[in-house]
């Protein structure tokens, strides 16, 4: 199901003056027809990947960010609409056919997927699948290709390859899985990984594998990485670069450093506030308050003033566009003017007044 | 599978032995029926005058060697009859399969993919008429229109009586023909061949289309799939190499019990195209009551499905390894 992709909006902000990033992308929208009903689930996604670098997007489920990425390879169902500029190395994605899309996506730009479980073709070898990535972008013949899955298994630390080349997905452990979707994924040396939610299916001890094998991958292979995650943890471990994104927009983009150690949105705080602390022991983790709008009922003004304890007047009116604050971006009308940042303050500030979600 | 055929040799034998018919009006000419000397031969003959379970038992005793009894109409071999009938029925089956799979399979791709167009909406017609019209209409009908109005294909029957038949190597009249390089007898059986089959065809291209597309539908909707989109194979390859494959298994169970459903189910289709096949020969020997005939048809018939759920059951290990032994 090739994605119909509707008219580029020209325009992109990124002109040729500076280094062009790896990955650009502005203004991407993705909207979906069903029965007459028509909503957004990505309103406005700005997102810069530079060659080599791993950049984390972070967000509940059904916040946009996995759609948005899927958008952006011409990956969604029949009924999207994208709308936006989704530039690679300098080349406009948003527009192609699906022809023209087929020769990058597994070539120059792969992506993977959650459940290592259900991404692998249950009736088809583990080796076969890496070798029909290898055939469908580099003409080598049936025995180079299975050769090079051998190689490819090998890379991503998977023992004895010769042997395990030749067994079905069942075969595998969950984590052996993931390592040869690993595998397929570079298989033909791409400039570019999305990775979506990677280890979320995973042991917990196997995430940690999985995380330094794409680590390892991203930095032998200078791969740009994208890193889709609701797991700030495995953000704050890894990424170069965080765009956290709420309800279909990014509303906050800054370093790994700068985000956590002051966070200039709202949600962000929140999201922070929320990751449990071995140091302090409290009685509750601390939650943001009220639960993420449904898509096509989104609140007027500020979509995450409801949950904000930050409110006032003109958020619920003025949706607040991404703005530049000294090389970081964020999209809230008191970005610059909120109270410094200490999670653990934020927490009892809210405990305190009872606004914990039971 | 040894107690299933002796199971089915039973009830076989049994359902003769309480139907209400008299064999005897089979074998002895009404006239006679009231001479008792007659009557009472006749029944020494076919050993009627024994006791059931020493009938059952010369049965199975006959049947280990080999030996299916005697026709009380033909008064040949039984197993004779049926060798010599049956290739006509595997024939017009395995076009019918043929001709079945092949639609049910493409229409439930096609349904699948274009999900709620008119090509599903066609596909579910098309599904619904083939699996709902009775044969008997469907075939006539058919017949009427290409063999009688348009005069494009033959009317009934397996051949031209006319041409003379090469050596039956297979029994399949086609491939024999071919064997024997007789082309002018190879066109015309396939031209008969054509309109029962795709009558026969049509039944079952219903039940596999609708399920293959209900499992497309599943397939497709699972992660492996966008994975093969994500590496940049075509459309097609997605379809048919990463999903269609994994909708082989319940595919293959429904292709062989449809199979072995047609050997003994093509009566209809071969009464009305008057088709040499075992179906036909059913038929006659139920309206005699040639009982070691009915007996046998229904033994081979059951055959027919024990070994077809086999071939099944053989071919799932190639369809799916997550049943193969390690």
């Amino acid at each position: 199901m090739s994605a119909q992709i509707s008219s580029a909006r020209p325009g992109a902000i990124n002109s040729a003056s500076d280094r062009e990033p790896l990955l650009s992308i502005r203004g991407l929208r993705v909207g979906f027809r069903r029965a007459g009903d028509q909503f957004e689930a990505v309103r406005g996604i700005d997102l810069d990947v530079a060659k080599g670098e791993v950049v984390g997007i972070v967000g509940e489920s059904g916040s946009g960010k996995t759609v948005g990425m899927l958008a952006a390879l011409g990956l969604t169902s029949k009924n999207a609409v994208v709308t936006g500029s989704v530039r690679f190395n300098g080349d406009e994605l948003v527009g192609k056919s699906s022809r023209e899309m087929r020769k990058i996506r597994g070539a120059r730009i792969a992506m993977i997927f959650q459940d290592p479980l259900s991404s692998l073709n249950p009736v088809m070898t583990v080796g076969a699948q890496i070798a029909e990535a290898v055939r469908l972008h580099q003409r080598v013949t049936r025995k180079q290709a299975m050769a090079r899955a051998v190689e490819l298994l090998h890379l991503v630390a998977i023992p004895q390859p010769e042997r395990r080349v030749n067994q079905y997905p069942h075969e595998f452990s969950g984590g052996m899985r993931q390592r040869a979707v690993i595998a397929m994924a570079v298989a033909n040396d791409p400039d570019l990984l999305i990775a979506d939610e990677p280890t979320t299916a995973l042991d917990v001890t196997v995430q940690a594998q999985i995380l330094s094998v794409l680590r390892s991958l991203q930095e032998r292979l200078g791969l740009g990485l994208v890193l889709i995650t609701h797991d700030l943890g495995v953000v704050a471990g890894h990424a170069d670069r965080v765009a956290v994104v709420y309800s279909g927009r990014v509303v906050e983009q800054a370093g790994v450093s700068e985000l956590f150690a002051d966070p200039r949105h709202p949600y962000t705080r929140g999201l922070i506030a929320s990751i449990p602390n071995l140091e302090e022991s409290r009685e509750r983790l601390f939650s943001i308050d009220g639960s993420p709008p449904a898509l096509g009922r989104l609140p007027g003004g500020c979509a995450f003033h409801p949950r904000c304890i930050y409110a006032e007047a003109r958020c619920r009116t003025e949706d607040p566009p991404l703005h530049d604050i000294g090389g970081r971006f964020s999209a809230c009308h008191l970005a610059t003017t909120l109270p410094p940042f200490h999670s653990a303050s934020l927490a009892a500030a809210s405990l305190d007044s009872g606004s914990v979600a039971p | 599978m040894p107690f299933l055929v002796l199971g089915i040799v039973t009830i076989a034998f049994l359902i003769t032995t309480v139907t209400k018919g008299d064999p005897l009006t089979a074998i002895v000419a009404e006239q006679q029926m009231s001479n008792p000397e007659v009557v009472a031969a006749a029944k020494a003959r076919w050993g009627l005058d024994r006791p059931l379970p020493e009938r059952y038992m010369i049965y199975l005793s006959n049947l280990l060697s080999g030996d299916l009894g005697t026709s009380f109409i033909t008064k040949r071999n039984v197993g004779t009859d049926i060798l010599y009938r049956l290739p006509a029925t595997l024939e017009l089956v395995f076009a019918a399969m043929i001709f079945g799979t092949t639609l049910g399979i493409v229409l439930g791709v096609l349904a699948a993919y274009f999900r709620n167009s008119l090509i599903d909406h066609g596909a579910r017609l098309f599904a619904l008429f083939g699996s709902s019209l009775p044969v008997f209409w469907s075939g006539l009908g058919l017949l009427f229109i290409f063999s009688v109005m348009l005069n494009w294909l033959p009317g009934p029957g397996r051949v031209d009586a006319r041409l003379a038949l090469p050596p039956g190597i297979t029994g399949f009249l086609t491939i024999d023909s071919l064997l024997a390089g007789d082309w002018t007898v190879f066109k015309d059986a396939l031209w008969h061949l054509l309109l029962p089959a795709f009558v026969l065809g049509w039944t079952v291209s219903g039940t596999i289309s609708r399920l293959v597309r209900a499992n497309m539908l599943d397939v497709m909707s699972r992660e492996f799939v966008l994975t093969a989109r994500a590496k940049g194979a075509s459309e097609f390859r997605v379809v048919i190499v990463h999903a269609l494959r994994n909708t082989m298994v319940p595919t293959l169970t429904v292709i062989g019990y449809s199979f072995a459903y047609l050997i003994t189910g093509a009566v209809l289709t071969e009464t009305i195209f008057s088709w040499p096949g075992m179906g036909s020969y059913a038929v006659e020997a139920a309206r005699a009551l040639d009982f070691p005939a009915i007996i046998g048809v229904t033994i081979v018939g059951g055959l027919a499905f024990l070994v077809t759920n086999l071939i099944t059951d053989i071919l799932y290990v190639v369809a799916n390894p997550r049943v193969r032994l390690s």
